[in-house]
């Protein structure tokens, strides 16, 4: 079994680990290693041919390989080593990684640190529990994304999209190009899950129509799919009788949410919160185990690449430190929590003395709001929606004001602030 | 096309149905010096009823005196060992547990004791201080419990998958896709027509499963019905692990063995089934009233079980027969017809017992049987990967470096395995899931569907777009990219 030192290493060579690789290196850890485990850099973003990537870090609209591919080029003028085809098996608590290629069979790298970025998966059929038969013909809407954008295979004409998530709306833009037809999106909850302008763009612009506070209830066909019944729902998303109805299509694409991929930091004994479906992390962006760190959708679901590259730096930066020997944490730590209308933040505590950067999410859209972090300060906002993160940052000095050891994130109607 | 125009061929012996049962009589058969064929509906052996059964090598305790179900499930139990052995399936021998949850229920389950003894069982009857030490996961209400160490689990469809190719190893020819659509005797001999062909045979054997009365009936046989029972299933993650250590069964209702929680053979957890008699013999539909009777029932056993952990769910149909009992009898009209039919629980585990008595039969019905000296009863291993040590993984990369490329991250399946799959027969998406698991994780196959495509396509050297989820007519993608957009500009 081949043995390799290295002092950081990035497991997944996507968005977050490219960025994570990146800073790790500037900070001055010279061995770092990438491992990915597909046949090139760039992550889920290479199927994402779609533009409107980079807004935010390079104030241009890129797709999403252009935008990788920015990565990928900082990274080849280093002298990061990159495992291709690689697949991680295994982490121990003491940072020793199990992977597998098949030029160098089994590999065993020990780190001084590891940055978890392995993103994460879609949330499938079984796990929504869809009733039905099981024919060909339903697919996460990432995988048909995969179909049509790399292998250049369209799944199938007519389609349904259950979800209304930014990969499902992405979709029905992409299956209309193609020259499908999509019949429907179809949505449990009263709003949209992905972004306005990808609503506006992806099926208004088409004329796509959108049933909002429906649900596919049963899945027809046993070879191929035949046809979907939708039904609305009602308060507790169960089906109103009476609503039922059956669109006949050969396709069903679910765009029903993501999940962290954090099988590895289990093993690794890395603590998870269950709301985000990601580690716990402070805003070293260090996990519960000592020296292994997390950053990008493997930590929580973001909604914009720009957010997943700050983070990941964060976390590169302070991963090169924890492998240099010269992490600078206080003795002081401080638990973040959500508040009114905040499903969650990141980083879960804070014990640096360096600005920290919070992103959080909502759980229900508001209009004309504050966004109370702790007293500390307060932010006015025209508008906040689950599928738009929030950021929020906090100085140093500003956190010396804080009364008590946990720091709460709120939201306040404006005229109640 | 017209009867008169199909071409012939002819066999021996012909089974029709490539389900455990068909399988297990196939690789019988390959003992002796015949001329056998099985011919199967679907793309695979093991699709119908097979796939969908919970993989429970059942204690034998359960079934009435008396009864063809009693004899055949214990002996079958019997040779499970042995015969997971020589084929190189997974057997897990976990045991069986019955709880009771009442006083009154615990009378029950000293019925269900006494009648393993009786049968030769290995049974024990469990207090409620031993039930929690042995299982502290269950209901602390359950008062006391009946444990048969000798239960079990396999999977299903790797052992049927596995009989069968063993059986070709040892000379018996197939055809997959083919279905009978019309069957008569002329003579001694018997007639199978399908789609394309005749097929001439000197014997039948009926294992068609669901559809076992309709071929008896095409012979004239009308005198057993099947009764369709459905039952679904609910898998949990693989994450949920060690929750029980054996299968958990309630005290039966009058016409199943009601809701369990199975620890299966794969490693995730399952609970199901359900048991409604359904009008379609393929209605192999799921639905959310299945669902929350299966979570009920799975609950009152282990109050922990989280919803958010199932993966996967799917449903199958039994092919209980209106006799309430196995039926493995020569039809009294057509000399030379098998029936094995009515083989609803526990099939499965009786499957190796019915088809050792199956040359029996048929030697009855005037077959000759002369044994085989060539044959083998091995069946070249599997490599699993992600069961060997680091060190063995290592080895075999080096060794052959397909086995170093992952396709299924969920379950670490090489690519190696999944074309060894192909090589042993697998044809589509569900052939490599249920042989070696790809794609049966928690992601589906959501990441490597579109990988596994690929080979498919490459090893049997047919179009992305022949690729089928489950045979013809479920072609996984359908169209290139931009197909249907030229045709509407032209």
């Amino acid at each position: 079994m081949k043995k390799v030192h290295v002092d950081v290493a990035v497991i997944g060579g996507g968005p977050a680990g490219l960025a994570a690789a990146l800073a790790a290196r500037s900070e001055g850890a010279e061995k770092v290693l990438i491992i990915e485990r597909n046949t090139e850099l760039g992550g889920i973003l290479q199927q994402c041919i779609h533009h409107g990537f980079g807004l935010h870090r390079f104030k241009e609209e890129l797709t999403g390989p252009e935008y990788a591919q920015r990565f990928v080029n900082l990274v080849k003028d280093t002298d990061i080593d990159v495992l291709l085809e690689t697949m991680v098996l295994e982490v121990t608590p003491e940072r020793k990684i199990y992977a597998v290629n098949s030029e160098n069979g089994m590999l065993e790298i020990t780190a001084k640190a590891v940055v978890l970025a392995m993103g994460c998966r879609e949330r499938t059929r079984g796990a929504l529990r869809i009733p039905g038969g099981r024919p060909a013909g339903v697919y996460s809407a990432g995988t048909a994304q995969r179909y049509v954008n790399i292998d250049g295979y369209l799944p199938g004409k007519r389609a349904v999209i259950l979800g209304s998530g930014d990969i499902g709306l992405i979709m029905a833009r992409r299956f209309t190009l193609e020259g499908a037809k999509v019949e429907a999106v179809v949505e449990v909850l009263p709003y949209a899950a992905g972004l306005t302008r990808n609503v506006v763009q992806c099926l208004e612009d088409f004329d796509i129509p959108l049933y909002l506070q429906s649900t596919v209830i049963e899945i027809h066909g046993t070879k191929r799919v035949e046809g979907v019944t939708i039904a609305q729902v009602d308060a507790d998303w169960n089906p109103i009788p009476g609503t039922e109805r059956k669109i006949e299509c050969d396709t069903l694409l679910l765009s029903v949410g993501l999940v962290p991929e954090n099988e590895l930091s289990s093993q690794a004994g890395v603590a998870i919160d269950s709301i985000t479906n990601g580690p716990i992390v402070d805003d070293s962006m260090m996990t519960s185990v000592s020296g292994i760190f997390a950053c990008g959708n493997v930590l929580h679901v973001h909604d914009l690449v720009d957010n997943v590259s700050k983070e990941s730096e964060r976390a590169g930066r302070y991963a090169g430190r924890f492998a240099l020997g010269t992490n600078n944490s206080v003795p002081r730590r401080v638990k973040v929590q959500a508040g009114n209308n905040i499903r969650y933040v990141v980083p879960h505590e804070v014990s640096s003395t360096e600005p920290v950067e919070f992103f959080m999410r909502v759980q229900r859209p508001e209009d004309d709001v504050v966004l109370d972090v702790g007293g500390l300060r307060r932010i006015r906002k025209a508008s906040v929606r689950p599928s738009e993160m929030l950021d929020v940052k906090i100085t140093p000095e500003q956190l010396q004001n804080l009364e008590g050891d946990t720091l709460i994130m709120q939201i306040i109607p404006q005229k109640e602030a | 096309m017209d009867k008169a125009k199909k071409s012939m061929i002819t066999a021996q012996v012909v089974i029709v149905g490539g389900g455990i049962i068909g399988t297990a009589v196939a690789r019988e058969l390959s003992r002796y010096e015949l001329d056998v064929l099985l011919i199967e509906a679907e793309a695979e052996v093991g699709w119908g009823t097979t796939k969908a059964n919970s993989g429970i090598v059942h204690g034998g305790f359960h079934e009435e005196p008396g009864t063809l179900k009693a004899k055949y499930c214990f002996s079958g139990n019997q040779m499970y060992p042995k015969l997971c052995e020589e084929l190189d399936v997974c057997f897990e021998q976990n045991g069986i547990m019955m709880v009771a949850r009442t006083p009154h229920e615990m009378e029950t389950v000293r019925l269900y004791y006494k009648r393993g003894k009786e049968r030769g069982v290995n049974v024990q009857l469990f207090s409620q201080e031993e039930v929690a030490r042995q299982e502290p996961n269950l209901d602390p209400k359950i008062v006391g419990a009946l444990f048969a160490p000798e239960g079990g689990a396999v999977m299903p469809f790797e052992l049927a998958a596995a009989l069968m190719e063993n059986a070709i190893q040892n000379g018996v020819k197939y055809k997959m896709n083919t279905t009978v659509i019309d069957a008569w005797r002329e003579g001694d001999k018997k007639y199978l027509e399908t789609p394309e062909q005749i097929i001439r045979a000197d014997y039948v054997v009926n294992a068609a499963g669901l559809f076992s009365d309709d071929l008896a009936r095409m012979f004239g046989d009308d005198y057993f019905s099947i009764r369709p029972r459905k039952g679904e299933e609910y898998i949990f993650d693989l994450s949920v692990k060690d929750v029980v250590k054996s299968t958990i069964f309630p005290v039966p209702g009058k016409i199943s063995k009601g809701i369990l929680v199975i620890p299966t053979a794969a490693g995730n957890l399952m609970m199901g089934p359900t048991g409604d008699n359904v009008e379609e013999k393929e209605d192999l539909g799921t639905s959310q009233d299945g669902f929350n009777r299966v979570f009920e029932g799975a609950k009152r056993l282990v109050p922990s079980l989280d919803a958010r952990k199932i993966i996967a769910q799917f449903a199958g149909v039994r092919a209980a027969s209106d006799r309430g009992d196995f039926i493995v009898e020569l039809s009294p009209n057509v000399p030379g017809l098998l029936h094995l039919a009515g083989i609803e629980s526990p099939g499965l585990t009786a499957a190796p017992a019915i088809a050792a008595d199956v040359p029996g039969l048929l030697e009855e019905a005037g077959l000759q049987l002369e044994e085989k000296q060539s044959f083998n009863p091995r069946r070249a291993g599997v490599v699993r990967f992600n069961s060997l040590s680091r060190e063995e993984q290592d080895a075999l990369v080096k060794k052959n470096p397909s086995f170093g490329r992952i396709i299924c991250r969920c379950e670490s399946i090489t690519e190696g395995e999944i074309v060894d799959a192909i090589h042993r027969g697998a044809r589509t998406l569900d052939g490599i899931k249920f042989r070696v698991r790809a794609g049966a994780g928690r992601c589906q196959g959501g990441f490597c569907q579109p990988l596994i495509t690929q080979i498919l396509s490459r090893e049997l050297d047919i179009p992305v777009t022949a690729v089928t989820k489950a045979g013809p007519g479920s072609e996984q993608v359908r169209y290139v990219a931009k197909e249907l957009y030229d045709e509407e500009v032209r």
